[in-house]
């Protein structure tokens, strides 16, 4: 055991867990005012119905050792998750500290499916399918890529801090519920303007901020490779806030905060798999390519499309997260990390396929099995508002309050 | 010359404008204000406290017309705002006595287009 790491995990985790009130603010600032509430309420029962999930059964799913498909319950409630190392995972810190660090990724990821049916889903619809969303699709392709006997690890996919099971997977299943909800109404004409810009950038902030919990917390210790996927994280972010902003000024005639925001972003999700595996010169080129790649797929794919993904889960995270995977295929290197692999710059090949590999069981799963569960849910208890609710705002809809008071 | 009024949905004002626009009225002024007719406003609950009956999110326009605009106006408002259903808003028409416009210290109908 060592206390630097256990110190340095603590920490981290902490910093993930404010992602989500982050990510709350984020959105929150881009809806209508009628509905920021309702962004800021489901992020939190998200931190509140996940938190309790993963002590009593999601844990187990997800890292209990043995299958290749989940974890089993064997480690249900905690049973045999104590306060001494469990060297398979983390051989210096509590397993009780990688079980808390893994908790927070747990919640963030089914909160950033929000983003695609932002503004007009049913509250109770939306607990029950984030409950099964995190039981079915979660927990499983947790466990294939992080945990002892799951199938993408054993083939040796490289997923830092959760590219593939975090980004990819959310935005998949974002993709999915935008299609299948439909278009929130009216959008032809009202095109809905975010309505707290300032917002947006305050969680833009705390995401970067709690991203370096994520990625250098995903070392696992506090070490040289916690040191090097701070650096990258940083490093990514910070070119692909650039990027985006030169993009849009060169289309637009103008850069903007939200442009800015939204490439920082972009940057994050893109470094996540590859964080310790590249150096900071690789950071910058898939820092500077993810806001060209989200670019298009948020401002020429989506209207093309004609999907409402209203706040843009699917072109941020899922594309960002693709990128991010191959990347880590093309530009891992020994050299950063021995335990690591070497990607198609450094000469294996071998390691795209695998990377690839591993982004396409995610994409397959998750979309088969969030389609399943939004069917079912929408046949038992409807997950859709009724038109005058969404007319009138989810907040005081689904939860009798308001954000802003016009007298007073 | 007339005001004309208008309370509507919020999520009409889309629709009223385009109305407008049509009839070829092209000046208009929007507040956001909080009302309710017949339909009564949302009970909201602040930490178990409930408050029944709040005012709604309205908004308000306020259009200045010589005589010959105030039909066309009134009308595509109508058609821009009406669901059927209560809370659709009301439409107030008053004399206006006098209009200047500020630029060129025009006044009367000639400052009103």
């Amino acid at each position: 055991m060592n206390a630097g790491d256990t110190a340095w995990v603590l920490i981290s985790s902490a910093l993930v867990m404010v992602m989500t009130p982050g990510l709350a603010f984020f959105y929150g600032g881009m809806v209508r005012k009628k509905n920021i509430l309702s962004i800021l309420m489901q992020c939190f029962i998200i931190l509140c119905l996940v938190s309790v999930q993963w002590v009593l059964y999601g844990y187990s799913l997800s890292f209990a050792p043995g299958r290749g498909f989940w974890g089993g319950f064997g480690w249900w409630g905690l049973n045999g998750v104590g306060l001494e190392p469990y060297a398979d995972y983390a051989g210096t810190i509590p397993h009780q500290v990688f079980m808390i660090f893994q908790a927070m990724f747990a919640i963030i990821t089914p909160a950033l499916i929000i983003g695609a049916f932002a503004e007009r889903m049913k509250f109770s619809a939306f607990l029950v399918i984030i409950i099964l969303w995190v039981t079915f699709v979660y927990d499983p392709v947790c466990h294939w890529v992080w945990g002892i006997g799951g199938w993408l690890k054993n083939l040796g996919a490289l997923d830092f801090a959760g590219g593939t099971v975090v980004h990819i997977n959310a935005g998949t299943a974002a993709l999915v519920t935008a299609l299948v909800i439909g278009k929130r109404k009216n959008l032809d004409k009202n095109i809905p303007t975010p309505h707290n810009m300032p917002f947006v950038a305050l969680g833009t902030a705390l995401l970067w901020f709690g991203w370096f919990g994520f990625n250098a917390g995903s070392a696992l210790a506090a070490n040289g490779l916690a040191a090097n996927a701070f650096v990258v994280t940083n490093t990514a972010a910070a070119a692909a806030g650039l990027s985006w902003a030169i993009i849009e000024w060169l289309r637009n005639g103008k850069p903007t905060i939200f442009g800015v925001c939204s490439g920082a972003v972009a940057g994050l999700v893109a470094i996540t798999p590859a964080a310790g595996f590249v150096n900071v010169i690789s950071a910058i080129i898939i820092g500077l390519l993810v806001s060209v790649f989200c670019f298009i797929a948020v401002t020429v794919i989506k209207p093309r499309l004609g999907y409402d993904d209203s706040l843009d889960a699917f072109g941020v995270h899922c594309i960002g997260g693709i990128w991010g995977a191959l990347a880590t295929g093309l530009f891992a290197s020994k050299a950063v990390n021995a335990a690591g692999g070497n990607g198609l710059f450094f000469g294996n090949p071998k390691q795209l396929l695998v990377q690839l590999t591993a982004v396409g069981a995610t994409l397959v799963y998750s979309l088969v099995v969030t389609l399943i569960i939004y069917k079912v849910v929408d046949a038992l208890i409807g997950v859709r508002v009724t038109e005058k609710e969404e007319a009138m705002g989810l907040d005081l809809t689904q939860h009798h309050e308001k954000a802003y008071t016009v007298l007073e | 010359m007339k005001l004309i009024i208008a309370i509507i949905q919020p999520d009409k004002l889309e629709d009223v404008k385009e109305e407008l626009y049509k009839a070829e009225v092209n000046l208009l002024t929007a507040s956001e204000v909080l009302g309710h007719g017949r339909q009564k406003g949302v009970a909201e609950i602040y930490r178990g406290a409930k408050e029944t009956g709040n005012l709604l999110r309205k908004i308000r326009l306020e259009i200045a017309v010589n005589e010959n605009y105030v039909e066309p106006t009134i009308k595509a408002i109508i058609k821009g705002a009406k669901t059927g259903e209560t809370g659709d808003g009301k439409i107030f028409v008053l004399e206006l006595k006098e209009c200047i416009r500020v630029r060129t210290e025009e006044r009367g109908g000639v400052a009103i287009g």
